[in-house]
């Protein structure tokens, strides 16, 4: 008994913890000998970058919150304070403020390969639902850290989007009062922000997380094939093209890990403001509720669909085409019936329509920065319709489609 | 009232480019924040034109004398006039309701005024103030048109005064253009007063963050250092997928 190795390590610390608390089984349900397909591409490495950025910002923001005043009159100068007096102050704000930018940045990438590859169709419906909702409480978090630094477009940025629920009949007024908690955007608005920003959403967002991969390992991985790797077992009961999670796929997301950082270094260090685009010229300016700045623009991750509320002439309208173009999302596994999962076996058509839709996505985050110029917006109502149009195309395409024939196991590069 | 001020908010949503852009074009800097004597001209410029009606309130003068090697007695010395210790935020002794009722508005914060313009645009108004006695305080600025704030620097550059001349673009469109031509010499030759604001400017750039300096220097050797671990990282993933076929 005592010379058995296998036994000898079911004593020890480990022994006494797992016969308290699943640790091993844990590590290995999720890590071990959690099966993930061999083939892996690029576009999965959104996956462990993702969840990296995501404790990024939490520790960041931590730490930015031992200094960071929530108060109307104190704020602003906090957030310099930070950036001169507090040591290593100005290297932790702006990892914090790229990472919000790079967080979205990932998770578009992220949700974009769960499209092209059809990750989202059964059985992994629910994994989609719940990103979506992760998706949505990320824009709540982000939209409400951004109010944070109190500076001009925090403050009027915040104004407009919460006069959106303005829009809503009968009870508008009464419900952005009530989100204000002013008559405007004031201390009271930044109280409350900052209470659900470091607080209230994190922990929400977390659990999400958490349901996200619970749910993906209860079905297992797709994969850039979209075959499902479970169908094909070996004689230890292992799928035959999966590997173990850990080390396989460890070790070669720490290359994803470095390559992202690289990048992201550079923005931290030599671009900071990324001319604009993470840190708005406006924002160093102290939030004035008298002076409306020249030209409101929401940050870049919001800007699709910022663009897609000023295309349509009415207010109320506008808004409730903004909610649907987010909404429609969630209904992706029931819109796209087609048997085929990878892009890699559907036909031109499809290929057609998800070109459109990138085109169409980017070009209104564009418009979203512009002016509402006539022309402008006109645009913006061409890419507003290509947008929704493409989820009708999903309805159609497969009724005529012709696929081609899916393999039974996954292919090597 | 809300729904009114969106509603203003998206009607004016078209004049907002225009107004942004302002049609002035604008002088490029060309500032260079490693050049230490240019950020000490440009303090010197700073303390003693500007820091009696703006204040730098976001910013310490004991951080400026050790960032720009400035010994701190006579940062004490020759760089504070309102006394105290050196460890202290570059207040201004003016009350803001004072300066409310000789400005018409509180002249602004100038600690972050470099992120919020950009240099171009400090380089380009610093030189583009003209005589106009149309004007409470007798000037106007091209940069910013009826901008409260007299010419400070006139002693150094003297005076401009605007010439308006029509010219036809390639469309034979007539629109006309405002230059200025200086009609009584300063105490600075032009491309002296072009230097004296550069440096003044360069130093708001670094007062807007004392540490893009340091953070450049920092970058290159985190750029480095994930280089490097990038291979050991490739080269170790490498060898544990050798057996996945």
């Amino acid at each position: 008994m005592a010379g058995n190795t296998s036994e000898k390590w079911q004593g020890g610390l480990l022994g006494w913890i797992d016969a308290r608390f699943p640790l091993s089984s844990m590590w290995n349900d999720h890590l071990a000998r959690y099966y993930a397909p061999k083939n892996f591409n690029f576009w999965y490495y959104f996956v462990s970058l993702a969840l990296m950025v995501l404790v990024l910002q939490i520790v960041t923001g931590i730490w930015l919150t031992m200094n960071y005043k929530p108060d109307a009159a104190l704020a602003f100068n906090s957030v310099e304070y930070i950036m001169r007096d507090v040591n290593w102050g100005w290297l932790i704000r702006y990892m914090h403020s790229t990472g919000a930018s790079f967080f979205f940045i990932v998770v578009y990438l992220h949700m974009f390969r769960g499209l092209i590859y059809g990750s989202f169709k059964k059985p992994r419906e629910l994994i989609w639902i719940f990103g979506m909702i992760i998706y949505v409480a990320l824009m709540a978090e982000a939209f409400m850290g951004y109010l944070l630094p109190w500076g001009q477009m925090s403050y009027w940025g915040a104004q407009v989007i919460i006069s959106l629920f303005g829009a809503i009949p009968g009870i508008g007024d009464a419900l952005a009062l009530w989100i204000r908690g002013d008559y405007v955007i004031a201390d009271a608005t930044l109280n409350r922000f900052f209470a659900f920003h470091v607080i209230a959403l994190p922990i929400v967002l977390l659990a999400l997380v958490v349901l996200h991969i619970l749910a993906l390992h209860e079905v297992g991985s797709n994969n850039p094939d979209g075959v499902e790797i479970k169908k094909t077992k070996g004689a230890d009961g292992n799928p035959v093209d999966g590997i173990p999670f850990h080390p396989y796929y460890t070790v070669k997301d720490i290359v994803g890990v470095i390559v992202f950082l690289i990048f992201f270094s550079i923005v931290i260090f030599f671009m900071p403001e990324m001319g604009g685009w993470f840190l708005e010229k406006d924002n160093f300016i102290p939030a004035d509720p008298l002076k409306t700045p020249e030209h409101i623009v929401p940050l870049w991750y919001f800007t699709p669909f910022y663009a897609i509320l000023r295309a349509v002439p009415d207010k109320f309208l506008g808004v409730v085409a903004m909610g649907a173009a987010i909404f429609v999302l969630f209904l992706l596994p029931w819109l796209d019936r087609s048997p085929v999962k990878s892009i890699r076996y559907r036909g031109m058509p499809y290929k057609i329509a998800i070109g459109v839709f990138v085109v169409s996505f980017i070009a209104l985050g564009y418009l979203g920065t512009q002016p509402a110029t006539p022309v402008m917006t006109n645009f913006a109502r061409l890419f507003s319709l290509l947008y929704f149009g493409f989820f009708v195309s999903l309805l159609i395409i497969p009724t005529f489609e012709k696929t081609k024939s899916v393999p039974d196991r996954v292919t090597s590069k | 009232m809300m729904k009114r001020i969106f509603v203003l908010l998206l009607a004016l949503a078209p004049a907002w480019g225009f107004a942004a852009g302002g049609g002035v074009h604008l002088d490029k800097a060309n500032i260079d924040p490693t050049n230490k004597e240019s950020l000490q001209r440009g303090a010197r410029l700073f303390v003693n034109y500007c820091l009696s009606c703006h204040a730098a309130a976001l910013m310490r003068y004991e951080r400026m004398g050790k960032d720009l090697g400035i010994d701190e007695v006579l940062v004490s010395e020759n760089l504070m006039f309102t006394g105290g210790k050196v460890g202290e935020l570059m207040k201004v002794a003016t009350s803001p309701e004072d300066a409310k009722q000789w400005f018409g508005t509180v002249p602004p914060d100038l600690s972050v005024i470099a992120r919020a313009r950009g240099v171009d645009w400090l380089y380009t108004y610093m030189r583009s103030f003209y005589r106009d006695d149309s004007k409470i305080v007798g000037v106007n600025n091209l940069v910013f048109p009826d901008v409260g704030m007299p010419h400070v620097l006139w002693e150094l550059q003297g005076w401009q005064e605007p010439v308006i001349t029509t010219v036809k673009d390639h469309d034979g469109v007539e629109r006309k253009e405002i230059s200025l031509e200086l009609v009584e010499p300063g105490l600075m030759e032009p491309h002296e007063y072009d230097r004296a604001v550069r440096d003044l400017v360069n130093f708001l750039d670094y007062m807007g963050e004392p540490a893009k300096y340091e953070r450049r220097e920092l970058g290159v050797k985190v750029i480095m250092f994930l280089v490097f671990f990038l291979v050991v990282a490739y080269l170790m993933k490498r060898d544990y997928w050798k057996d996945v076929h």
